[in-house]
């Protein structure tokens, strides 16, 4: 078929110029903000690596690296865990599991704003429905949102609510993997369990990776649970990065400062997301192109 | 006998399971109705005595809430309509065609995803304030006629499935490229493109960062924004914030009860790449 070279340029023009303006751009512009003393309104000064240097010498800065570390480390293992343990549970078509499939996709719907405020009110240490739940239970007056040694947790628990994107992927990942090759297992005299590890987790690994790399992307970034659910609090326990990133920009009116501690985050992720894939040549399989 | 234990043990966990995912819904819905009298008993009350419906209207008058919904709505139909035009021309563009660096330009697309929009916001806050678009609903229309890269991705994967033969045959006709892209396969791509729609709908609907970043001006806010300020203005009310909460979070549920097999779809198409 013949046409005009430049016609499919033509075709992705907007994405182009799009990515130059609203993604690329401002990447390279915040990197270099972050070499200057930056505020809202006023103006800028240059002042070489002083903003690094200053983070590097803030106590807060840690502060906000170890709570978000302590949700990625939590989150980002469970989240993939129970998804993929829901998808499996939702994958046989026996009676009902159509309808489960959707009641568990139901929360991934809604809003992070709704989100909040409903476990916030669940959460309430008095009159919360969950400790009414857990005194049931024999366990009494957890201080889900107050007490330091909880709130990372309640963010958590409240996150993994809405892991109905995750689940749903290996749930196509699920489907795709061939009945033959469980047949053959059946015949050989497999244990379901064998059969789980030896035919199931490696034909979804492709969607293991996946799903790890986008859960530690947002996780690294949670904002709107922590504003509104814990406030970062109590006593600083879960003022996460993306907090930190915040406060600095709007708050303090440091937008300079604020975009090395965004450039720091991006490095750090950047990092963690390349190891990933180096390693998963070593634990993901990937069938052979026909 | 085993298989009927078997069965038994699946049904209950999968109750219990549903209990996490639906009940935190249903106990908003609940205590958006009840009086405030029994909002701080103990044990809970599960099912109110009277049924205070009158609640939904005073939170929704407390504030201007009228004139978030219609925020929102703009926010909403001209960001969609931007990310149709734009999303499909250059899905189009990727998955039609064959030019010089498209696979590297594919790639760019697929990182720029990754990107974290804590880097973004900080420069994308100071170019919106030299163009004068803070304050304004701009931040969150104008960026999406420049096509997500999201979408693109989803319409790109549609588009691959569709035989390569239709094109020829239009260029026998004697269509341009142009025609053959609106007459022949923008018909083609409406399922795709209610899919897009739809995401697109609960994402812009939801959305409460962009706003809180780049709208000061009450007048601008969006209803997300708005739930969030009553909440902090009417912290005892509960009732009254379950209630705001539940208005709108209604819209998205019903969205997705209605058109699941589109976000189903939509999502298992991201999972399996080519």
């Amino acid at each position: 078929m013949k046409y005009n070279k430049y016609i499919p340029y033509l075709f992705i023009l907007p994405w182009i110029i799009g990515l130059l303006s609203f993604t690329l751009g401002p990447l390279i512009f915040s990197c270099i903000m972050s070499f200057y003393d930056w505020p809202i309104v006023g103006k800028t000064n240059f002042i070489g690596l002083k903003n690094y240097i200053d983070m590097f010498q803030d106590p807060l800065f840690y502060n906000a690296l170890k709570a978000t570390f302590r949700y990625v480390l939590l989150y980002v293992p469970l989240n993939t865990i129970f998804a993929l343990f829901c998808a499996i549970l939702i994958n046989p078509k026996f009676r009902l599991t159509s309808m489960f499939k959707v009641l568990f996709f139901l929360p991934t719907i809604v809003s992070g704003v709704a989100i909040a405020i409903v476990w916030s009110w669940i959460y309430d240490k008095e009159y919360g429905i969950l400790n009414y739940f857990l005194s049931l239970l024999g366990i009494s007056g957890i201080n889900w949102l107050g007490d330091r040694k909880w709130s990372i947790v309640s963010l958590v628990i409240a996150s993994l609510w809405t892991m109905g994107n995750t689940m749903l992927i290996f749930l196509a990942a699920l489907k795709n993997v061939p009945i033959e090759l469980y047949e053959a297992a059946y015949i050989d005299g497999a244990t379901n369990w064998q059969r789980f590890l030896k035919i199931t987790l490696p034909m979804i690994s492709p969607s293991i990776l996946f799903n790890l790399i986008t859960t530690l992307i947002s996780a690294f970034q949670v904002l709107t649970l922590a504003l509104l659910l814990t406030g970062g609090g109590p006593a600083r326990s879960s003022y996460v990065f993306a907090m930190y990133v915040y406060h600095n920009a709007f708050r303090y009116s440091q937008l300079g400062y604020a975009a090395a501690n965004a450039w720091f985050m991006f490095i750090i992720i950047f990092i963690l997301t390349m190891i990933l894939f180096k390693t998963s040549n070593l634990w993901v399989y990937y069938e052979a192109e026909s | 006998m085993k298989r009927l234990l078997v069965s038994l043990g699946y049904y209950i966990l999968m109750i219990f399971l549903s209990i996490y995912f639906v009940f935190p819904i249903i106990w908003m819905i609940i205590s958006s109705v009840k009086p405030s009298t029994e909002l701080f008993t103990y044990p809970p009350k599960f099912i109110p005595s009277s049924w205070h419906l009158e609640n939904f209207k005073e939170a929704w008058n407390a504030q201007p809430f009228n004139l978030y919904l219609k925020n929102s709505l703009l926010i909403v139909i001209f960001n969609t309509l931007g990310q149709i035009f734009s999303c499909t021309l250059v899905a189009y563009g990727f998955a039609r065609y064959k030019f010089k660096g498209r696979e590297l330009l594919f790639t760019i697309l697929l990182a720029s995803m990754m990107i974290p929009w804590d880097v973004t916001m900080i420069p994308q806050y100071v170019l919106f304030k030299a163009l004068k678009w803070i304050d304004t609903l701009k931040p969150f229309i104008i960026p999406a006629w420049f096509g997500g890269p999201f979408y693109i991705f989803l319409l790109r994967q549609f588009l691959l499935t569709i035989p390569k033969e239709l094109e020829e045959a239009a260029a026998i006709d004697g269509a341009n490229p142009l025609q053959t892209f609106t007459k022949i396969f923008l018909p083609l791509m409406k399922p795709a493109i209610a899919i897009l729609a739809i995401f697109n709908f609960v994402t812009c609907w939801n959305d409460f960062l962009g706003p809180l970043i780049f709208i000061n001006n009450p007048q601008k806010y969006t209803l997300m924004l708005g739930v969030a300020q009553f909440r902090g203005l009417h912290h005892i009310e509960i009732n009254k914030i379950m209630a705001i909460t539940t208005i709108v979070s209604l819209p998205p549920l019903l969205c997705y009860i209605l058109a699941q097999k589109y976000f189903t779809e939509g999502i298992a198409s991201v999972g399996i790449k080519r």
